[in-house]
C-alpha cells in the first residue's frame, strides 16, 4: 500500500464517524417514552381522534384548530359521532392530559421536538 | 446508450425499487426483512464495499506528481508563487483539500467556453465563469448533509445537543410546509426544500445541456432519480402522511443496539423510505457515490508539485536487463569490420 498510513488512519475516522450510532447507543438502555394517561383521560377512554391518528398527528389536528379558531372564529369542533370539543390547546388537550411533562413531554424529549407553542400559551401547573 | 432511453430505464428502476418495498409490506407484510433484514445487508455492503475500494485504491501506486497546477509554481522569492493553488507542502496541499471538499473550489473555477458574435457580427469565442453548476452542487451537499445529521435523533437515545440546534436552525422559519389548513405543523425544514430544488436543478441541468446530455449514462440517472425518490418519500412523510415516529425510532435504535424489533403499527411509506436509503447505501460502494471517499485521494488535488526540488522514484521500477552498445559492439565487431560498419573500437 502507498501512503498505507495516512489512508488507513482516514479510513478508520471517516467509518467510525459513520458507525458513531452503534457506538454511541451500545450500553444504553433502550427508553421508550412513557406516556401516563391521568385519571380524567382515563375516564374519558378516547382521544378527540382515534389513538393511531392522534400518535402520528395531533399537530395537524392543533394546527386545525389554532387555524379555525384564530382566523375563522369557529371555536367548536363537532366530530363524527357527534361528540363537541370546544378547539382549545390548553382548555381542552391539557385538560384530559394536565400531566404534560409525562406526557406530551416524553415523545417530545424522545424525538427532540421542542413545540414553540409554550412561548405564548401557558403550561398546566403540575402536581408533584 | 441514447439519453431517453437512460432516463427510462433508471426512473423504472427506481419505481420498482418503491414497488417492492410496497408490496413487500403492504401486501405482503415482511416486516422483519424490510425493517431489519435489508437495512443491516445494506450496511454491510456499504462498509466491507468502503474499505475495499479504499483499499483498492491505495494499493495502486501515483508514480508522477499530477497535481493540477492552477497557479504560478513557487521558485525565486521575487515571483509571486500561489501557495494554495499550486501548493509547495503539506500545509497548501492540506489548505487546498479544506477548499475543495468543504467549498468544492475546483467546481468555483468552472468555466464554460461561449463562442458568440460581437456587436459588429465579428466571431468571438469567450470564457465564462459558470457559477450555478458549483452553486447547485454545494447547495445539495450541504442539504443532504444536514438532513443526514437531523436523522441522528432517529439513530440515538438520548439525542445529542447539535441535532436539536440543526433542527431549529433549519427550522428558524416556523412555517407549515404548504399554506393551508392543517399543514402548519410541523414546521417546514429549508433543506428539505433546497435538495429537491438542488437535484431537479442538476438533473435538468443535465438533459440541457448537449455535452453533458451526451456523456450521461443511467449511472448518473439512476443517483439523481433514488435521491429524488427518498427526498420525496420523506418529504410525504414528514408533512403529509405521517407515520408513528415514535415507533420507527424504537426500530432504528434497536438496529443500531443489536436488538432489533419491529414495533406494531408503522406505515408502509416508511418501509419504502428505509428501502430506497438502503438502497442508496449499498449501491455506494458500486458507484461514483464513491467520490465521498475518493476526493480525499484523488492525486490532482491531495500531491504537492514538489518534483523540481524532490526526486520521486516511480514505485514499479525494477532493475531492467540492460545491454549496452559497448557490449554489441564487443559482441559482433568482427561482423561489423567485415561489412564495412564503422566501429568505435579497432580489433587488436
Ligand atoms: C377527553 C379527554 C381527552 C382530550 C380532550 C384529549 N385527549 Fe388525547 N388522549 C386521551 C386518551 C384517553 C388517550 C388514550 C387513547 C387510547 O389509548 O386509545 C389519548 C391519547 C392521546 C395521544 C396518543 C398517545 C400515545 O400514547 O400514542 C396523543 C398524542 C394525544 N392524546 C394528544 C392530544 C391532543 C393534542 C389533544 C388536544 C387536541 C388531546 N389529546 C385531547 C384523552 C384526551
Ligand atoms: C405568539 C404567541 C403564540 C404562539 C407561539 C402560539 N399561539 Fe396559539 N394562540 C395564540 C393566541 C393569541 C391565540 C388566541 C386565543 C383566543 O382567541 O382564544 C391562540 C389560539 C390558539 C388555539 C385556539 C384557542 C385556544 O384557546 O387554544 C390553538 C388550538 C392554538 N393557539 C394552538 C397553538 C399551537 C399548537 C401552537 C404551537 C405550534 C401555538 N398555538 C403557538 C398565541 C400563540
Ligand atoms: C406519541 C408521542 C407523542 C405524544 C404523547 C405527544 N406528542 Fe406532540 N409530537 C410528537 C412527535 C413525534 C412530534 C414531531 C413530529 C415531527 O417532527 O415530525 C410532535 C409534534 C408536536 C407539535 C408540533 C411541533 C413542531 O414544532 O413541529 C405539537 C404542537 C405537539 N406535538 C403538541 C403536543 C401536545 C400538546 C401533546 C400533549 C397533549 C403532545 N404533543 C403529545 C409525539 C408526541
Amino acid at each position: 500500500m502507498y501512503d498505507g498510513g495516512k489512508i488507513i488512519a482516514g479510513l478508520i475516522i471517516g467509518i467510525g464517524l459513520l458507525m458513531s450510532p452503534f457506538f454511541y447507543n451500545a450500553g444504553k438502555a433502550a427508553k421508550e417514552p412513557e406516556r401516563a394517561l391521568t385519571d380524567k383521560a382515563k375516564q374519558a377512554k378516547q382521544c378527540v381522534m382515534d389513538k393511531a391518528y392522534m400518535t402520528s398527528s395531533h399537530f395537524s389536528l392543533l394546527d386545525e384548530w389554532r387555524h379555525t379558531v384564530v382566523r375563522d372564529g369557529e371555536r367548536y369542533y363537532k366530530r363524527a359521532d357527534g361528540k363537541v370539543f370546544y378547539k382549545s390547546l390548553q382548555v381542552t388537550c391539557m385538560d384530559c392530559h394536565s400531566n404534560k411533562a409525562n406526557f406530551c413531554d416524553q415523545c417530545h424529549n424522545y424525538m427532540a421536538v421542542t413545540p414553540y407553542c409554550w412561548d405564548c400559551h401557558i403550561a398546566p401547573e403540575e402536581k408533584k | 446508450m441514447n439519453f431517453i432511453l437512460s432516463i427510462v430505464v433508471s426512473s423504472l428502476a427506481v419505481v420498482i425499487l418503491v414497488l417492492i418495498p410496497w408490496i413487500g409490506v403492504g401486501a405482503l407484510d415482511l416486516r422483519v426483512i424490510f425493517g431489519i433484514l435489508v437495512p443491516y445487508a445494506a450496511m454491510a455492503t456499504f462498509f466491507v464495499g468502503i474499505v475495499v475500494r479504499v483499499v483498492d485504491w491505495a494499493r495502486s501506486p501515483v508514480p508522477f506528481r499530477i497535481p493540477t497546477t492552477a497557479g504560478q509554481q513557487w521558485s525565486f522569492p521575487w515571483i509571486k508563487s500561489n501557495p494554495i493553488d499550486n501548493p509547495k507542502g503539506n500545509t497548501g496541499v492540506i489548505v487546498r483539500m479544506i477548499f475543495e471538499v468543504l467549498l468544492f473550489r475546483s467546481l468555483f473555477r468552472n468555466t464554460r467556453l461561449e463562442y458568440r458574435r460581437t456587436a459588429e457580427g465579428m466571431p468571438k469565442v469567450d470564457y465564462e465563469w459558470e457559477k450555478w453548476l458549483w452553486l447547485a452542487a454545494l447547495v445539495f451537499h450541504y442539504s443532504f448533509f444536514v438532513i443526514f445529521l437531523r436523522h441522528f435523533r432517529f439513530f440515538m437515545e438520548p439525542v445529542p445537543g447539535f441535532v436539536a440546534l440543526l433542527e431549529s436552525l433549519d427550522g428558524f422559519m416556523q412555517m407549515g410546509v404548504l399554506p393551508l389548513n392543517g399543514l402548519g405543523l410541523p414546521g417546514v425544514y429549508l433543506t428539505d426544500m433546497l435538495l429537491m430544488m438542488a437535484v431537479t436543478y442538476l438533473f435538468l441541468r443535465r438533459i440541457y445541456i448537449s455535452q453533458t446530455r451526451y456523456i450521461s449514462l443511467p449511472a448518473d440517472y439512476f443517483p439523481l432519480f433514488l435521491i429524488l425518490g427518498l427526498g420525496l418519500t420523506g418529504i410525504l412523510m414528514r408533512y403529509f402522511i405521517r407515520v408513528d415516529i415514535t415507533a420507527v425510532k424504537q426500530l432504528a435504535v434497536g438496529l443500531f443496539k443489536f436488538s432489533p424489533t419491529v414495533p406494531e403499527g408503522i406505515g408502509v411509506i416508511f418501509f419504502i423510505h428505509l428501502f430506497l436509503i438502503s438502497v442508496l447505501i449499498a449501491y455506494f460502494p458500486f458507484s461514483k457515490l464513491m467520490h465521498f471517499a475518493g476526493v480525499f485521494l484523488s492525486p490532482t488535488r491531495n500531491l504537492s508539485n514538489n518534483s523540481r526540488f524532490k526526486r520521486h522514484i516511480n514505485p514499479w521500477n525494477y532493475p531492467v536487463k540492460v545491454h549496452t552498445y559497448e557490449e554489441y559492439e564487443e559482441d559482433f565487431r568482427e561482423a561489423m569490420i567485415e561489412a564495412g560498419i564503422p566501429v568505435e573500437k579497432e580489433s587488436e
